[in-house]
């Protein structure tokens, strides 16, 4: 699930969805769409159109089309500005759709953190968020 | 679980230290009598619990003149947080809501 290459690293999540990549796509590249899985945004599928990912945790990304392939492939950047360089993000988020005999398959590659960039992320705030509400759970659990 | 995750996860279970180490997280550092204004303890208690959490390396105390300013340090979560597989996890959480959403999709 995690790589590690050279300066950077990527996360990789991969799933098998029983529709055809036409559907998928849509979903991928129409920003009322995008909106109901990832975030409110400004996206348009055109090489070089720059648009803003907002987070409900009031984080905003700032984005840019890097590959258009319609039905098949979808690039764009995932930067997060952040007063502190270690909460600063600069990565690349490449979706990819393969047909398959019941669907397709959905490649998600998210690359570019830093190796020593153990805090960054795009949602590092909602990890926080669910970190702290994690951490009542997790306490119950241990003596 | 690793030693240093137990001791951070003991010294976070208390709410009021947890309560204010997150303020420290959220609005900077800050000196014990702000802290105590707002912690609804008193403040040889906030002293007691900001020790702590400065043994676990969760905060770090500045001291100007009879003022001890605390601030908190993220840092020390870094063992909790891996970057890689909570960002996995969030992926994963959101292909959850493009399934259904999907599901619910025409055609």
């Amino acid at each position: 699930m995690n790589e590690t290459s050279g300066e950077t690293r990527a996360v990789v999540v991969e799933r098998d969805i029983p529709y055809p990549p036409e559907k998928i796509w849509r979903a991928l590249t129409q920003p009322h769409l995008i909106e109901e899985w990832l975030m409110k945004n400004d996206f348009d599928p055109v090489v070089g159109h720059r648009f803003n990912l907002r987070g409900d945790w009031g984080g905003v990304l700032d984005c840019e089309v890097l590959a258009v392939e319609p039905n098949k492939m979808l690039s764009y950047t995932w930067n997060f500005a952040h007063a502190d360089a270690a909460f600063n993000l600069r990565s690349v988020v490449t979706f990819t759709l393969t047909p398959t005999s019941t669907g397709t398959r959905l490649r998600m590659e998210q690359s570019g953190f830093r190796p020593d960039q153990k805090q960054a992320y795009g949602g590092a705030k909602a990890g926080w968020q669910q970190f702290f509400a994690k951490l009542e759970q997790v306490l119950t659990r241990i003596d | 679980m690793p030693k240093t995750h137990n001791v951070l996860f003991r010294t976070l279970a208390d709410p009021t230290r947890r309560a204010l180490f997150e303020r420290l997280c959220r609005e900077g550092e800050q000196t014990v009598g702000a802290l105590t204004a707002r912690a609804g303890v008193s403040q040889p208690a906030v002293s007691k619990h900001l020790g702590i959490l400065k043994q676990a390396g969760l905060v770090r105390d500045r001291h100007e003149g009879r003022q001890t300013h605390y601030s908190a340090q993220l840092g020390a979560l870094a063992p909790l947080i891996d970057w890689t597989s909570q960002m996995a996890g969030f992926w994963r959480s959101r292909f959850d809501r493009l399934e259904d959403l999907l599901k619910r999709m025409d055609q």
